[in-house]
């Protein structure tokens, strides 16, 4: 079972951020892969900053099943 | 007989509720929570949940009375003859003008020694089976998205935990697995719950912990299958038993130690502050390189430009060259030159030239051609 983070976790986000903005820097790359890769730094930094906006805590009971199975529901004791 | 009521001190005459009251006062200011070892005599749980028995050795005894809530927590009351250990605070009850102690931890003397055997026992088979080796810690991940939390869903460490969460990193899953983490079952409760972490995918790390307890109150975090379930976590782990001075052997077996599940809170998530930052500073690096990357790309530019006109320069000028050769060659070539050099053409007056013998007319007059001009001659 998973947790509900469907998109890369903003960890991930960052790093891949971190890791598009090193290889920039370092100008190994020609004019037009610079350009794509700029756009997707772009893209990871927006992505990053709304989800800081949003920034909501989720809280969630992990219940068994009879049959054994996990599932999450809303905590509300 | 009657005292005259002049031997009475006027307005120095106490109330038995005054006097009970002093001695309240005293008894309580002076004494704080004491361990006491004693013999239990006739102990009487109430239908209200509270307990009253008396505690006692060879020299003396005191009543005791041990209120629902501590109650409920000490089992089943203790047969005559028990021999336990209390921790108490000495106190007066003063509608019977009694001092008692009112105990808020009962622990049988035999229950100590087979408790202190069992976790001097637990913790030679973990420390053999390397459980606490420090080269088995794992680091906590740098930037914990999801984390599971083990502990009673109703106690003080859960709302700890969130309220820190929520100050601290509002973007946080917190996935909570309530377990009992004190009393009978607690130990299984809680290897149960450790166990399902692992079938849990996306989780970063996992807290397992409790709010402060007595002692004996441990006795989960000691327990050996709960160290074993614990050491087993496939995430990073974070002990959090809210007991500052005593350490458990969780404490030993998990990465990381925190001493309260707030400072566990603390510790496993990032400063939201600290992120916003340090995405400020990625904007403005990614920024940074496009600009550079414009100024190379001009930079790039210009020196092509450059490159090129020397090249169109460097081509003109050999074409100029190959041209002045050809000019050389062809001059070398032209009957000015030649006549230069002592030779003359012969052509009649309409200008044709004058080949062989033939083409001369005894005593016909014709143009000698030589470098400077035509002279005028005549055939013999």
């Amino acid at each position: 079972m998973t947790a509900e983070s469907s998109s890369p976790s903003l960890a991930a986000q960052l790093a891949r951020l971190e890791e598009i903005v090193r290889r920039l820097e370092s100008d190994e790359l020609d004019l037009d892969e610079a350009l794509a890769l700029f756009e997707q730094g772009v893209a990871c930094l927006r992505e990053a900053r709304a989800r800081l906006a949003e920034a909501q805590l989720t809280v969630r009971a992990v219940l068994e099943g009879a049959d054994g199975s996990l599932r999450l529901s809303q905590l509300d004791g | 007989m009657t005292l005259p009521l002049a031997v009475l001190p006027a307005g120095k005459v106490l109330s038995v509720g005054d006097l009970t009251a002093m001695v309240k006062g005293l008894i309580e200011g002076h004494f704080g929570p004491l361990w006491v070892r004693g013999e239990i005599l006739q102990c009487r749980a109430w239908s209200s949940g509270h307990w009253y028995f008396t505690l006692r050795d060879g020299a003396a005894q005191v009543r005791c009375c041990m209120w629902k809530a501590y109650a409920s927590r000490a089992g089943r009351p203790p047969a005559d003859g028990t021999e336990v250990f209390v921790c108490g605070t000495p106190g007066m009850y003063e509608a019977k003008g009694e001092f008692q102690l009112v105990v808020t931890r009962l622990v049988p003397t035999a229950a100590v020694g087979d408790q202190q055997r069992a976790l001097e026992r637990a913790q030679a088979a973990l420390a053999r089976d390397g459980l606490f080796d420090a080269a088995r810690k794992r680091a906590l991940p740098p930037f914990a998205s999801v984390v599971a939390v083990i502990t009673s869903t109703d106690g003080a460490a859960l709302h700890d935990i969130l309220t820190v969460t929520r100050r601290r990193w509002p973007a946080a899953t917190v996935l909570v697995l309530g377990s009992r983490v004190q009393g009978d079952g607690a130990a299984a409760e809680l290897c149960a719950a450790l166990r399902r972490v692992n079938r849990l995918d996306g989780v970063d790390l996992c807290i397992v912990g409790r709010g402060g307890g007595a002692r004996d109150d441990l006795a989960a975090f000691n327990d050996e299958a709960v160290c074993r379930a614990l050491a087993a976590v496939r995430v990073p782990t974070v002990s959090a038993v809210g007991h500052e001075t005593d350490v458990t052997l969780c404490d030993l077996v998990a990465d990381v130690r925190a001493p309260t599940p707030s400072a566990a809170a603390e510790l496993v998530w990032p400063d939201a502050r600290d992120v916003r930052r340090r995405v400020d500073d990625l904007a403005a690096r990614l920024a940074g390189t496009l600009t550079r990357r414009a100024q190379l790309t001009e930079e790039q530019l210009e020196r092509a430009g450059d490159r090129l006109q020397a090249a169109v320069e460097q081509l003109l000028e050999r074409l100029r060259h190959q041209l002045d050769r050809r000019a050389a060659q062809l001059d070398a070539l032209s009957p000015l030159r030649v006549l230069e050099r002592g030779y003359a053409v012969p052509r009649d007056g309409a200008g044709r030239l004058l080949r062989r013998r033939a083409d001369f007319i005894s005593g016909g007059a014709f143009l000698l051609r030589v470098s400077d001009g035509d002279v005028a001659a005549r055939a013999e």
